[in-house]
C-alpha cells in the first residue's frame, strides 16, 4: 500500500522528527495528517472502483461464467502454462471460413463446389492434458446447402483446406452421413446424421485415449482413437457448402450433454484405483512410516504434550530434546499471542546469535511487533495497561497452531473478493496491487499454489499469489515483482520452502479467530468493549509506539546501509506505518495486518529458523511428502498423463 | 456325534449357557444348523422366545440363534416356517425393547427374502404392516430390515395397495436420504416394486418431496455415474415404472437425458451379466410405447451392436480358461439372450430404419432363427417377439425373412407351444402371410390352413384373432384353390360362429376374410352358389344387430362384392328385405355406410351385364333413383361421385 508522497512525508515527519513535541501537540499533529490521508485515500478508492465498472457488463458476465465453468471442469489445468480453448482462432483457419460473435460463430464463405472447397478452423489453444477429460459442443445454426459439416479434432499444422478427420492427426464426425473419420479419407459408420438445430459435442478422454461424440445430449458411443494420438489436439470444425453456420460452446454456456456426470464416473474410477493400490509387502513398515510422519509433524509444530503422548502410544522415538520443543512452543505461543517483543527476547535468550544472523527475520519480527503495538497486544504497550499482567502464561485468544489442511477451502477462499491477502504466507505485509480484471485469471492459475496445504516452489508462484491478492489500492506492478524476487531469495530456494509451514492452518483459523475476536479480544486484555483503540487507548503506550516506530525506521536504514536497498523491507515498513493513517485501523484497507492470523506466517518463519539452527529439518516430512505428491501430479500433466486431473492431492485432504 | 442336548434347554439354570453354546456352534456351519433343527430345537427356542417370563436377554439370544439357523439352507428355512416361526417373531415385534425387536426383524428378514417362504404370510395378520411402518422410525437397523422385507414381499397389485394404504410412501421416502447406504438402497428397492405397473403409487410418487426436493430428482441423483451400479440401476427402474404408469412424460428430461442413457450404460460390456440383463429388460420396457425413445436409444452408445455381445456367452475363452467362469456364463447365457431379444423387439417396434439396423447386425437373423428353437421357453418367446417386431417391415419381409426361411422354425414353434408363445408366433405368421411376402407360398404349401383353423377355435381371443387374421391375409388375392381350401377347412359352421364372436376384432377379421374370399367374379359366384344362403343370413344378422359402424361398413362391402358376381347378384335382387336394408343405409347419417351401400347398388345396376335393365327397373320402382339423385347433391365428394356414376347407368 503506497501512500501519496505528501502524506508519506507527513507521516514520516511524525515518526522521525527529531524535535519531540509535547504530548498533546503530537497527538494533534498526527490526527491532522491522518485526516488528510483518509480523505485522499477515499478518493483513490472511488477512482479504483470506477474503473471496475467500465467495459460491457454482459460480456463480463459471460466471461465470468466461462471462467467459473472451466475452473470447475478442469481444476488441474494451469492456464498460465496451458491455456484452455475459449474461441476459434482467427489466424489458424482456411480463408473460406468467416468468424463472428467473439470468434465463436463459424460460417462458410467459399464456393462449395466440391471437397476441394472444404475449410476448417482450429481453436486458439490445444487441449491441455491436465484436463483429463475435455469437452466442447457445436450447435448447427444452419446446415447450408448440403450440410457437409465435420466436428472433431486436429493437430497443429494439419491442412485447413480439408474437413477434420480426412488427414493424419485429425478426427471428425460428419453430418451428411453420420460417419466418423479417423485420420482417413474413408469414414466408418458411426452415428446418426445431423442437421440444423442439432447440438453436436466432442469429448476427448485423455485417460484411456478415446473420443466420442454426442448429439443433443446423448452419447453416441466410443470411437477408439489410434494409439498414435498426437498430443496437443485442437478443437476443430470444418464446413464445405455455402450457408453452413455453426456456433461453438467452449463452456460459455451450460453443455447439453452432462459432461460433469461423465467426469464423475472417471473420478470415482481413479480414486478407487488409488485406494486399492497395493502398498509394500510388509504392513508394519508402512505403519511405522505413517507414525513417524505424524510424530515429526507434531514435534515440528511444537505440540509437545501431544507428541509425547503419541510417541508413548506408538513406541516411536522423538529426535528432538523435549526442552527444545517446549522452548519453541513457548516462543511460538508468544508470537501467536501478539507478544512479539517478548518472543524476540526469548529467542535472543534461548538461541543467542540466531536473530543476529538473520537480520531479515529480525526485521520482520520488529515490523510485526510494531503492528502488534498498534493492536495493543505487544507487551511493550500492554504494560501500560492496568489489567495486563506481564507474565501471563495462557493466551486465551491466541490462535493455536493446529494446522488443518483446509484444501477444499482454497477455492472458496480465492474467489472471495475480500479474502485474506497472504495466500502464500511469506509476506503478510505485502499488499501489492493487481487489478480485478486480472484476479480471476491469476487466482485460477495460482490455485494450486495458493491452496493452504500445497507448497510453493518457485519465485514465479510466489509472484502469482501476490498478484492474486485482491486487496489494497495502487502501487505499480514492477516493484511488487521485484520485491517478491528478493524475498524469494531469502526464504525460498528450491522445492521445499518455508511457505508450506507458514501456511498451515491459516484458513481454518481465520474463522475461529474472527469469531473470537470480539469476545476474547485476542490478547488486548481489556478489549471486551466494542471499539478497539490504538495501542489499547493508552497515551503512554502510543508514545512508546511512536518511539518504537522510529527505532524501526532506524533499523531499516541501518539494514539498508549494510545490505543495500531492500524493497520488501521498505514495503513492510510502509504498510505497517500506514496503519496510523486511519482513525480505525482495524477497518481500513491495510487493516488486514492487524488480523491475528497474520502472526502465523512470521511465527512459522521463526520456528523454521530455530529448527534450522539446531540442524533439524526446517520442514516436516509430512509436508515434504505432500509437496512431492503435488509436484508429481503437476509433472503428470506435463508428460500428458490425463489421469492427473482426477488424482489431485486436494481430493485426499479432508 | 451330537454336540447338543436339547433337554438342557428345559432346565432353567442352563438355558442361557446352552443358548450361548448353540449360537457359537451353529454360526457358519450348515450341518450343525440342520442337526439342531432335526433335534427339535426350534419349537423350544420359539417357546422361550414367546415366554414373557423369560429374561429379555434370553429371548434376544433365542431370536439370534433362530436368525443364525435361518441363514442356512432352504430346507432349514422350510422347517422354520413349518414351525410357525413367522407369527412368533411378528408377535415379538410388539415388545418394546429395541435390541430384541432388531433380532426378531433380522431373522424375519432372512426368512422373507428366501424364495421358499410364501410372501402371503406377511399379510395374513392385518395389524402387521401398520406395526412395521411404525417401527421404521426406531433405528437404522429396523429401517434396513423392514424395507428389505417390503421390497421382497411386494409381488402383486394387492400387496402394493396394502403397503400404499398404510403410508408406505410417506414412511419410506425420508429413508432415501438416510446416512446408511443399506437403508437408502432398500428404500429405493421398495419404491421400484411399489411403482411397477401401478398408476396410483406412481402418481403419488411424483408429488412427494424429500427434504424439499422432488422424488424424481432424488432418483436422478441416485443415477449419477459415480454412484454404485446397483443404485443407478434401481433408481432407473423406479423412474421407468413411474414413466410407464403415466406419472412422468416420456419426453421429460429425467427420462430422455438421464434414465435412458443410464439404462443403456447398464447394457455395456463393463457391467456384470445380471446387471446387463436387468438393464436391457428395463430399457425395453421403458421405450416400448414411444418411438422417440426408441430412436434415441438406437443411436446411444452403439446400443444395437452392443447387444450383439449378449449372444457371445459362454465365450470360447471362458470354456478354456476357467471352469467357474464357464459355469457362471452358462447360467446367464439364456437370460442374456432373451433380454437382448426383448430389447431388439422394443427397439424395432415402430421405426423402419431401426429394424434395418437390427437385421444388419452381425448374424442377427441366424440368432433369431436359432432362438426360436431353443430349449428355454423364455428365449423362444423373446425371439419370436423380436421376429414379430421386425416382421412389421415390408422390406424385411421381402428380404432377410425370406433369405433365412424364418417361416420354417416359426411353423415348428406353432406346433403345441404354450399360449403366450402361440400368440406371438401366430401374430408373426399373419405378417408373413401378407400378399407381398415371398414366404407366403412355402407356408401355404406346408399345410398351415389346418393349424390356423384350429387356432380360431381357441379359448383365447388373441389366438382366435390371429388365426382368422392369418386366414384373411392368406385369402387376399389368392387362387381359387386356396380359397376353397380355406372354406372347406374352416367349415361354414365355424365361420358363422366367428361372425357371432364376442370379440369385435375376431368379427372384423372374419368379415375381412369373407370379403377377401368374395373377390373376383368367378370366385364370388362359386362361393355364393355353394354357401350363398348361409352368407346372406349372416349378413342380414349383422346388419340387423347392434354393431359398430366399422363392422356394418365391412358387411356392406361384402354385400357390394356379392352384387358384383354374375349369378350371385340374384341373391340380393330376390331378397326385398335386403334391398330395403341397403336403401336404409344409403340414407344413413354415416357417410362411410352410405358410400358402401351406394357401391352395392351401383354394382347391381351396372349396364354391361346381363339383366341389368330388369334390375334397374326394379330398383327404380323401389325408389332407389330418388335416393341416388339426392346423393348426387351430397357434400361428401366421394359419395357424390359414386351416386353420379350410378345415375349414369340409368341414363346410358
Amino acid at each position: 500500500m503506497a501512500l501519496p508522497s505528501c502524506q508519506q512525508r507527513a507521516l514520516r515527519r511524525a515518526l522521525c522528527s527529531t524535535t519531540v513535541p509535547t504530548r498533546h501537540c503530537r497527538a494533534a499533529v498526527i490526527r491532522g495528517y491522518l485526516t488528510a490521508a483518509v480523505s485522499l485515500l477515499t478518493k483513490m478508492a472511488e477512482l479504483g472502483a470506477g474503473s471496475l465498472l467500465t467495459g460491457d457488463p454482459a460480456f463480463n458476465y459471460h466471461e465470468h461464467e466461462l471462467n467459473e465453468r472451466l475452473k470447475r471442469l478442469y481444476p488441474a489445468v494451469n492456464e498460465e502454462e496451458t491455456p484452455l480453448p475459449r474461441s476459434w482462432s482467427p489466424k489458424d483457419k482456411y480463408s473460406y471460413i468467416g468468424l463472428s460473435q467473439n470468434n465463436l460463430r463459424v460460417h462458410y464463405k467459399g464456393h462449395g463446389k466440391n471437397h476441394k472447397d472444404a475449410a476448417s478452423v482450429r481453436a486458439t489453444h490445444p487441449i491441455p492434458a491436465a484436463c483429463g477429460i475435455y469437452y466442447f459442443e457445436v450447435k448447427i445454426v444452419s446446415k447450408g446447402r448440403d450440410g457437409y459439416m465435420g466436428i472433431g479434432l486436429s493437430a497443429q499444422g494439419v491442412n485447413m483446406n480439408r474437413l477434420p478427420g480426412w488427414d493424419k492427426h485429425s478426427y471428425g464426425y460428419h453430418g451428411d452421413d453420420g460417419h466418423s473419420f479417423c485420420s482417413s479419407g474413408t469414414g466408418q459408420p458411426y452415428g446418426p446424421t445431423f442437421t440444423t438445430g442439432d447440438v453436436i459435442g466432442c469429448c476427448v478422454n485423455l485417460i484411456n485415449n478415446t473420443c466420442f461424440y454426442t448429439k443433443n445430449g446423448h452419447s453416441l458411443g466410443n470411437n477408439l482413437m489410434k494409439n498414435d494420438l498426437r498430443p496437443n489436439l485442437y478443437p476443430t470444425v470444418g464446413l464445405q457448402t455455402p450457408g453452413e453456420i455453426v456456433d461453438a460452446n467452449f463452456g460459455q454456456q451450460p453443455f447439453v450433454f452432462d459432461i460433469e456426470d461423465y467426469m464423475s464416473e472417471w473420478r470415482a474410477k481413479i480414486h478407487s484405483m488409488i485406494a486399492r493400490f497395493p502398498i509394500g509387502e510388509r504392513l508394519g513398515d508402512w505403519q511405522s512410516v505413517l507414525q513417524n510422519m505424524v510424530s515429526s509433524y507434531l514435534v515440528h509444530h511444537g505440540y509437545c504434550a501431544t507428541a509425547m503422548a503419541f510417541s508413548r502410544a506408538t513406541e516411536t522415538m522423538i529426535q528432538e530434546d523435549q526442552t527444545s520443543i517446549k522452548n519453541r512452543q513457548r516462543i511460538q505461543k508468544l508470537v501467536l499471542a501478539g507478544r512479539v517483543g517478548e518472543a524476540i527476547d526469548a529467542t535472543q535468550q534461548l538461541y543467542p546469535g540466531l536473530l543476529e544472523h538473520n537480520p531479515n527475520l529480525l526485521f520482520m519480527l520488529k515490523c510485526r511487533q510494531f503492528v502488534e503495538m498498534v493492536n495493543g497486544t505487544d507487551s511493550e504497550v500492554r504494560c501500560f495497561s492496568v489489567h495486563s499482567p506481564k507474565s501471563q502464561d495462557s493466551y486465551p485468544g491466541s490462535p493455536n497452531l493446529s494446522p488443518r489442511h483446509g484444501a477444499t477451502n482454497a477455492h472458496l477462499h480465492n474467489t472471495g473478493a475480500d479474502s485474506p491477502t497472504c495466500s502464500n504466507g511469506v509476506t503478510p505485509t505485502n499488499k501489492n496491487k493487481s487489478h480485478n480484471k486480472y484476479t480471476g485469471v491469476s487466482s485460477a492459475s495460482s490455485s494450486p499454489s495458493s491452496s493452504p496445504s500445497s507448497v510453493n516452489y518457485s519465485e514465479s508462484n510466489s509472484t502469482d499469489s501476490t498478484k492474486s491478492q485482491p486487496h489494497s489500492a495502487t502501487s505499480n506492478q514492477e516493484t511488487s515483482d521485484s520485491e517478491m524476487e528478493i524475498e524469494a531469495e531469502h526464504y525460498s530456494n528450491g522445492v521445499t520452502e518455508s511457505s508450506t509451514r507458514i501456511m498451515n492452518g491459516t484458513y481454518k483459523h481465520q474463522e475461529i479467530l474472527q469469531a473470537d475476536d470480539s469476545s476474547v479480544g485476542n490478547g488486548v486484555a481489556d478489549d471486551s468493549c466494542s471499539s478497539r483503540q490504538l495501542c489499547g487507548g493508552n497515551q503512554a503506550a502510543t508514545e512508546r509506539m511512536i518511539q518504537f516506530g522510529r527505532e524501526l525506521q532506524a533499523l531499516s536504514e541501518q539494514l539498508c546501509r549494510q545490505y543495500g536497498k531492500n524493497a520488501t523491507h521498505k514495503k513492510m515498513l510502509q504498510d505497517a506505518f500506514s496503519l496510523l493513517a486511519y482513525s480505525d485501523p482495524w477497518n481500513c484497507p491495510v487493516g488486514q495486518q492487524l488480523d491475528p492470523m497474520q502472526r502465523e506466517a512470521i511465527c512459522s518463519a521463526l520456528n523454521s529458523a530455530i529448527l534450522e539452527s539446531q540442524n533439524l529439518p526446517k520442514q516436516p516430512p509430512l509436508m515434504l511428502a505432500l509437496g512431492q505428491a503435488t509436484e508429481c501430479v503437476q509433472l503428470m500433466a506435463r508428460v500428458r498423463s490425463g489421469s492427473c486431473s482426477f488424482a489431485r492431492v486436494d481430493n485426499f485432504l479432508h | 456325534k451330537c454336540l447338543f442336548h436339547t433337554e438342557g434347554l428345559f432346565k432353567p439354570e442352563k438355558k442361557k449357557k446352552k443358548n450361548f453354546d448353540m449360537k457359537n456352534a451353529v454360526i457358519g456351519n450348515n450341518r450343525q444348523k440342520a442337526n439342531l433343527i432335526v433335534l427339535g430345537a426350534v419349537p423350544r427356542l420359539l417357546y422361550l422366545l414367546q415366554q414373557s417370563s423369560s429374561s429379555l436377554e434370553l429371548r434376544t439370544e433365542c431370536a439370534v440363534v433362530l436368525g443364525s439357523l435361518s441363514m442356512g439352507t432352504e430346507n432349514n428355512i422350510k422347517s422354520l416356517v413349518d414351525c410357525h416361526i413367522i407369527p412368533a417373531l411378528l408377535q415379538g415385534l410388539l415388545c418394546s425393547d429395541l435390541i430384541f425387536i432388531e433380532a426378531c426383524l433380522r431373522c424375519l428378514r432372512t426368512i422373507f427374502i428366501s424364495p421358499v417362504t410364501p410372501v402371503q404370510l406377511l399379510y395374513t395378520d392385518p395389524t402387521v404392516i401398520p406395526h412395521l411402518m411404525s417401527l421404521l422410525s426406531r433405528s437404522q437397523h429396523t429401517q434396513e430390515y423392514i424395507t428389505q422385507i417390503f421390497a421382497h414381499c411386494c409381488k402383486t397389485p394387492e400387496h402394493q395397495t396394502v403397503l400404499f394404504n398404510h403410508g408406505a410412501i410417506q414412511n419410506i421416502a425420508p429413508l432415501l436420504i438416510s446416512p446408511s447406504y443399506k437403508v437408502r438402497m432398500q428404500a429405493l428397492k421398495c419404491f421400484s416394486v411399489l411403482a411397477y405397473e401401478n398408476a396410483q403409487v406412481s402418481m403419488t410418487l411424483v408429488n412427494v418431496l424429500v427434504d424439499g426436493e422432488q422424488l424424481s430428482q432424488v432418483f436422478v441423483r441416485m443415477m449419477q455415474r459415480d454412484k454404485p451400479i446397483e443404485m443407478q440401476l434401481t433408481a432407473a427402474k423406479c423412474l421407468t415404472y413411474m414413466c410407464r404408469a403415466g406419472a412422468i412424460r416420456t419426453d421429460d428430461n429425467c427420462i430422455v437425458l438421464k434414465t435412458l442413457p443410464c439404462l443403456v450404460r447398464m447394457c455395456s460390456k463393463e457391467r456384470l451379466l445380471e446387471e446387463r440383463v436387468e438393464g436391457a429388460e428395463t430399457l425395453a420396457y421403458l421405450m416400448e410405447p414411444d418411438i422417440e425413445l426408441q430412436r434415441i436409444a438406437s443411436v446411444t452408445d452403439h446400443l444395437v451392436s452392443m447387444l450383439a455381445d449378449y449372444f457371445k456367452y459362454p465365450s470360447s475363452v471362458s470354456a478354456i480358461t476357467d471352469i467357474k467362469r464357464l459355469d457362471h456364463d452358462l447360467k446367464h447365457a439364456h437370460e442374456l439372450r432373451q433380454a437382448a431379444f426383448k430389447l431388439y423387439a422394443s427397439l424395432g417396434s415402430n421405426d423402419e430404419d431401426i429394424r434395418k439396423k437390427i437385421t444388419e447386425t452381425e448374424n442377427m437373423m441366424d440368432r433369431i432363427v436359432s432362438g426360436l428353437s431353443e430349449s428355454s421357453i423364455k428365449v423362444r418367446l423373446a425371439a419370436v417377439r423380436c421376429l414379430h417386431s421386425l416382421s412389421r417391415s415390408v422390406q424385411q419381409l421381402r428380404t432377410s425373412f425370406h433369405d433365412h426361411a424364418v417361416w420354417k422354425p416359426l411353423m415348428k414353434l406353432l406346433q403345441n407351444a404354450p399360449d403366450e408363445v402361440l400368440v406371438m408366433a401366430s401374430s408373426t405368421l399373419c405378417n408373413l402371410l401378407l400378399e407381398f411376402s415371398p414366404s407366403k407360398e412355402p407356408i401355404l404349401e406346408s399345410g398351415v390352413i389346418e393349424l390356423l383353423c384350429s387356432l380360431t377355435q381357441s379359448d383365447s381371443p388373441a389366438l382366435r384373432v390371429n388365426g382368422i387374421w392369418a386366414l384373411m391375409n392368406m385369402a387376399f388375392q389368392a387362387d381359387q384353390k386356396v380359397k376353397v381350401e380355406i372354406v372347406q377347412a374352416l367349415g361354414t359352421e365355424q365361420l358363422f360362429r366367428l361372425l357371432s364372436d364376442p370379440d369385435t376384432n375376431v368379427l372384423m377379421k372374419t368379415l375381412g376374410l369373407l370379403r377377401n374370399l368374395l373377390s373376383t367374379r368367378p370366385h364370388i359366384d362359386q362361393i355364393m352358389s355353394s354357401h350363398g344362403k348361409q352368407i346372406m343370413q349372416a349378413v342380414t344378422l349383422i346388419l340387423e344387430g347392434e354393431h359398430s359402424i366399422e363392422v356394418k361398413e365391412q358387411t356392406l362391402c361384402i354385400l357390394a362384392n356379392i352384387a358384383d358376381g354374375n349369378t350371385a347378384k340374384e341373391l340380393i335382387m330376390t331378397n326385398d328385405d335386403m334391398l330395403q336394408k341397403i336403401k336404409y343405409y344409403m340414407g344413413h347419417s354415416n357417410v362411410k355406410l352410405q358410400l358402401a351401400a351406394t357401391f352395392c347398388i351401383s354394382n347391381l345396376i351396372w349396364n354391361e351385364e346381363d339383366g341389368s335393365q330388369e334390375r334397374q327397373d326394379k330398383l327404380r320402382e323401389m325408389g332407389f333413383v330418388d335416393i341416388l339423385h339426392k346423393l348426387t347433391q351430397a357434400s361428401d365428394p366421394n359419395l357424390c361421385d359414386r351416386a353420379k356414376t350410378a345415375m349414369q347407368q340409368y341414363l346410358a
